[in-house]
């Protein structure tokens, strides 16, 4: 167990090591998102009090988009000089090689986060500080959840043919109920509530998701790697 | 012999679903408050119980094909999948045609109509990434564990579209409290009944499609290595 997590973290520092040098997915995942936002903008011309309205399930379409190509490059960073082979035939277990990808693609998503959290309360006029305490619980938890689903899923998907596309049919169906909880509670968040009843049970939905696929993803993920 | 049993199981059904329709359009009354469209109940809802049966089963035997590697749980997988996705469709397309008769809209983000779209967005990814997966007992593996993923998500997709921000309006008490008129209980077994044949017909006849088509490339594959 111990070993495995040494594995684990072992895998994560190599993977955010690479990614920090050649900053390929976290630069385009980052613009990426910019762009998305500056687009929402065209697309809804809205007053002060419906962008409140909106602004959760705005926030977490940008984040989830970026998600996706963060994930994406997970598995597939293996592919070249079959490091994906050796990994799996090296003695680390498999369930530590996923657990190393996923945390390295959470640490990933929550730095093109913070970039676009606030160009997203500049561009749209929102206040988002003041609730930043309870907000940035939603964003760990969720997060979370969108890297542990997409690591899987980008580990089902490494090898198969129009990889990009299959991973977002694959990944979004399965996020939808953690995309309700955390759109619901942001736009709540944000719009100054606190975090109680509604918003609460919420934040128990997005608990609830993590432990469920993060048991699931860890137990299956031998059976993804080795067939 | 096994693929006339199939034939004639698939007749069966077909017979009870005509037998009911028959119940159903000629001997029923219309309806109190809705006239003639709540005749869609005998179809609407049983494809819904029968989505939900082959879909239990996929999951159970997905598990069965992780532990044992035995290909033929990874067929009954696809075949209960593909039918019980198709029964989610006609669920919806029926739900829908009764919206916009009742409701006078095709669609509102109700509850369970979130809850069945949800579930056929699901499923519809398994069957999107079968025929991308090349190797026959990766192809098995992968979509078996998406089969699994897919079905721990509904329960939280049931929970999550509880949340204050969707609205109910589908009827449902009439099931849940036991006051469906008697006259009315008799062919809503029967509607269940004839489509879970139908539906176990077209599963063996999938099933049997699926062994051929690996034992067809197989076959190719070992022409190709001789």
């Amino acid at each position: 167990m111990k070993h495995g997590l040494l594995t684990a973290w072992a895998i994560a520092q190599k993977d955010l090591r690479t990614e920090l040098r050649t900053k390929e997915s976290i630069n385009a995942a980052a613009s990426f998102s910019l762009v998305i936002l500056v687009l929402f903008s065209f697309a809804f011309d809205l007053g002060r009090e419906e962008l409140y309205a909106i602004s959760g399930g705005l926030l977490w379409l940008v984040y989830s988009f970026a998600g996706a190509l963060i994930v994406n490059r997970g598995f597939a960073r293996e592919i070249p000089n079959d490091c994906l082979d050796v990994l799996i035939s090296s003695p680390a277990p498999g369930w530590a090689i996923f657990l190393g990808k996923a945390v390295a693609a959470f640490c990933l998503l929550i730095i093109v986060e913070m970039i676009s959290l606030p160009v997203f309360g500049l561009f749209y006029n929102i206040r988002w500080t003041e609730s930043f305490g309870s907000l940035a619980i939603v964003i760990l938890l969720a997060t979370w959840g969108i890297t542990v689903v997409g690591t899987a899923f980008s580990a089902v998907t490494v090898n198969v043919r129009l990889r990009e596309l299959m991973l977002p049919v694959l990944l979004y169906p399965i996020l939808i109920p953690l995309l309700i909880g955390a759109m619901g509670t942001t736009t709540a968040l944000l719009g100054g509530e606190s975090m109680t009843g509604d918003n609460l049970s919420s934040l128990r939905l997005l608990i609830g998701f993590d432990l469920i696929y993060t048991s699931l993803a860890l137990y299956l993920i031998d059976f993804v790697l080795v067939f | 012999m096994r693929e006339k049993a199939v034939y004639l199981l698939g007749l069966l059904g077909a017979l009870v679903m005509i037998f009911n329709l028959n119940t159903v359009f000629n001997k029923l009354p219309d309806e109190a408050m809705q006239g003639a469209v709540y005749r869609i109940i005998f179809i609407h809802v049983p494809a819904a119980i029968n989505a939900d049966i082959f879909y239990t089963v996929a999951l159970i035997t997905a598990i069965l094909f992780l532990a044992t590697k035995n290909f033929i749980w990874d067929s009954i997988t696809v075949s209960c999948i593909e039918v019980g996705t198709m029964l989610i469709l006609l669920n919806l397309v029926t739900g829908s045609i009764w919206g916009r008769n009742q409701w006078g809209i095709w669609w509102a983000w109700d509850l369970r109509m979130t809850s069945q779209l949800m579930c056929f967005l699901l499923y519809l990814g398994y069957l999107l990434i079968r025929p991308a997966i090349a190797e026959p007992t990766q192809r098995a593996s992968l979509s078996s564990i998406v089969a699994i993923f897919a079905y721990a998500d509904i329960p939280l997709v049931l929970m999550a579209i509880r949340l204050p921000n969707v609205r109910t309006q589908h009827p449902g008490p009439v099931l849940e409290t036991g006051q469906m008129a008697p006259m009315f209980k008799a062919p809503f077994g029967i509607g269940i009944l004839a489509l879970f044949l139908i539906g176990t017909a077209l599963v063996l006849v999938r099933m049997h499609q699926e062994t051929s088509q690996r034992e067809i490339d197989s076959l190719r594959r070992e022409l190709h290595a001789a």
